[in-house]
């Protein structure tokens, strides 16, 4: 399966990251570049808890594929969220379950920022996306 | 000249960290163990475990008099008159358990708990299921503006209805000693039985708990530079006769039958189960370790250290401390950055401090924060593990900005 254009675009830019200034540079802009959530959209149904950041998660399928949509108040877990949407967005249900985001972050020189302390939130965002993915499924 | 610490070299714990380019600065946390605890800890288990208080043969006898002698060095340690007043918990968050559910008898619906607006999750979850497992009140005395509870507030809060009042030492968030001895005065002229959350406090300086004249004073080993798994809970006796058992098993009973059973009074009929020997056996020996050093030194190493983390973080533009940290710690939030982006290049830059609600997310709420960094302090701090920490905390705001 070829990676989609968002996620070869990232691979190429973190590849190349040679220390952790560059790398936190790089995902603080990539979080400028998320599109924002409506004001509506940031509401509690959205909210994804388990973060110390505020964090909202919209997702919707799109012929069979799904588009995610995120916001957070905090610039480097944008940064993070937007190389996760790079990777996961329009993928099938199906291929949601299955994807190795840690090995995805883990390629981007991230893995670190999937630690199982729940600090940064981001374990809880994947979750979340997993339980739209499931249950959606459910006829 | 920075200042060093003569004690360093006795923590393998922060010399490793520092081999990893990692600088620990949240010791408010878990301290860092000294090498005579974790000899004790290997020194149990490679020399023959034994459970305590069971057992005629003579590992068994031996593991129970170290055990015992822990608890002889606890007492001492708090100035407690007899040892048979500690009761060891598996974490201070137990012993507050262990009183809530103690003491949860003699609770009355329409009576009240008084807390204080600073207290760990510790001091407050407990205390808040009660009330609501017996239609108590729960009270809670706010703070002034440095962050100390509110003497006048609280005279009037305080009341004939009280019935516990249970307060942080020093709270693991603002840094700063509360007005303890006045604050249990008033409780105890209601007739109010007293707990001290001392779990910070105890880390910093000798305590007497005698002389704060509390009914009760809970602590943890791992943040007296003990193992973990261990929580102290001091009783006076009275107070301790008035608690009701709570968890049964093991040695804490008297004499069983299938539908009935007489248990121990306090310390082994709290104990129930095998508790966590190697590490109270090990906490004997971080307690040795602790009172052969001298005190006054420690104490004007640590204020040293304290002064250099104020000026540091005063001498930097926006910076909002919370509270006025007297000691230990210090807490920060700074404007137009968020605590998580700064936590995250903090933890970039080797810095182990810790972002967060710190398990106060109430007083975080009534400050109008979701978060904040907090810097603490251990005796092996060096002046430059502050001068690490305030170089990356440029480098992060300059990154920010």
């Amino acid at each position: 399966m070829s990676l989609p254009v968002d996620a070869e675009q990232a691979l190429a830019a973190f590849g190349q990251c040679p220390g952790w200034e560059q790398r936190a540079r790089l995902l603080m802009q990539w979080g400028e570049r998320l599109p924002a959530l409506r004001e509506e959209e940031r509401c509690e149904a959205n909210r994804v808890h388990g973060c110390e950041s505020q964090v909202w998660l919209a997702g919707e399928l799109q012929n069979g594929h799904w588009q995610f949509r995120v916001a957070s108040d905090a610039r480097l877990l944008r940064g993070l969220l937007a190389v996760l949407l790079a990777r996961v967005n329009g993928l099938t249900g199906a291929q949601l379950a299955e994807i190795d985001l840690a090995d995805w972050f883990a390629q981007l020189g991230l893995a670190r920022q999937l630690s199982p302390s729940r600090s940064n939130g981001l374990n809880a965002v994947l979750q979340r996306m997993r339980e739209l993915a499931g249950d959606a499924q459910v006829p | 000249m920075s200042l060093i610490s003569p004690w360093r070299a006795d923590f393998p714990g922060i010399l490793a960290l520092d081999g990893e380019g990692q600088t620990y600065l949240d010791s408010a946390a878990t301290a860092q163990k000294p090498q005579a605890m974790l000899d004790a800890l290997l020194g149990y288990y490679a020399g023959g475990a034994a459970n305590v208080h069971r057992a005629q043969h003579l590992p068994g006898e031996r593991a129970t008099r170290a055990f015992e002698s822990s608890r002889d060095q606890a007492a001492r340690w708090l100035n407690a008159p007899d040892s048979a007043q500690i009761l060891f918990t598996r974490s201070a968050t137990e012993a507050f358990n262990l009183l809530a559910y103690g003491l949860e008898h003699e609770l009355q619906a329409g009576e009240q708990i008084v807390i204080s607006a600073l207290e760990h999750h510790a001091n407050l979850l407990p205390w808040q299921q009660l009330a609501q497992r017996r239609n108590l009140e729960l009270v809670v005395l706010p703070l002034d503006a440095a962050g100390l509870i509110d003497l006048e507030q609280a005279a009037g809060l305080i009341g004939p209805r009280t019935r516990v009042l249970a307060l942080s030492q020093l709270s693991n968030v603002l840094g700063c000693w509360q007005p303890l001895a006045e604050l249990l005065a008033l409780g105890k002229a209601r007739g109010a039985l007293t707990v001290v959350d001392g779990a910070q406090g105890v880390v910093h300086g000798r305590h007497d708990v005698e002389a704060l004249g509390c009914d009760f004073y809970v602590c943890s080993s791992h943040k007296l530079y003990g193992p973990d798994g261990v929580g102290l809970l001091y009783g006076r006796k009275p107070a301790l006769q008035r608690l009701r058992h709570w968890q049964f098993g093991g040695e804490m009973v008297r004499v069983a039958d299938y539908q009935s059973a007489e248990f121990r009074a306090a310390p082994l009929g709290f104990e129930a189960g095998t508790p966590p020997i190697a590490g109270v056996i090990a906490l004997g020996a971080s307690l040795d370790y602790l009172a052969a050093l001298d005190a006054a030194a420690v104490a004007a190493h640590e204020a040293a250290l304290h002064a250099q983390l104020l000026a540091g973080l005063r001498a930097r533009a926006g910076i909002r401390l919370l509270g006025a940290p007297r000691v230990a710690l210090a807490s920060f939030v700074i404007e137009d950055v968020h605590n998580a982006d700064l936590a995250h290049l903090l933890t970039e830059q080797g810095i182990a401090v810790r972002a967060g609600h710190h398990c106060a997310m109430p007083l975080l709420k009534s400050l109008g924060l979701a978060g904040a960094i907090r810097v603490s302090l251990g005796l092996y701090n060096d002046g430059a593990d502050l001068e690490r920490f305030f170089a990356a905390l440029d480098q992060a705001l300059e990154l920010l900005r």
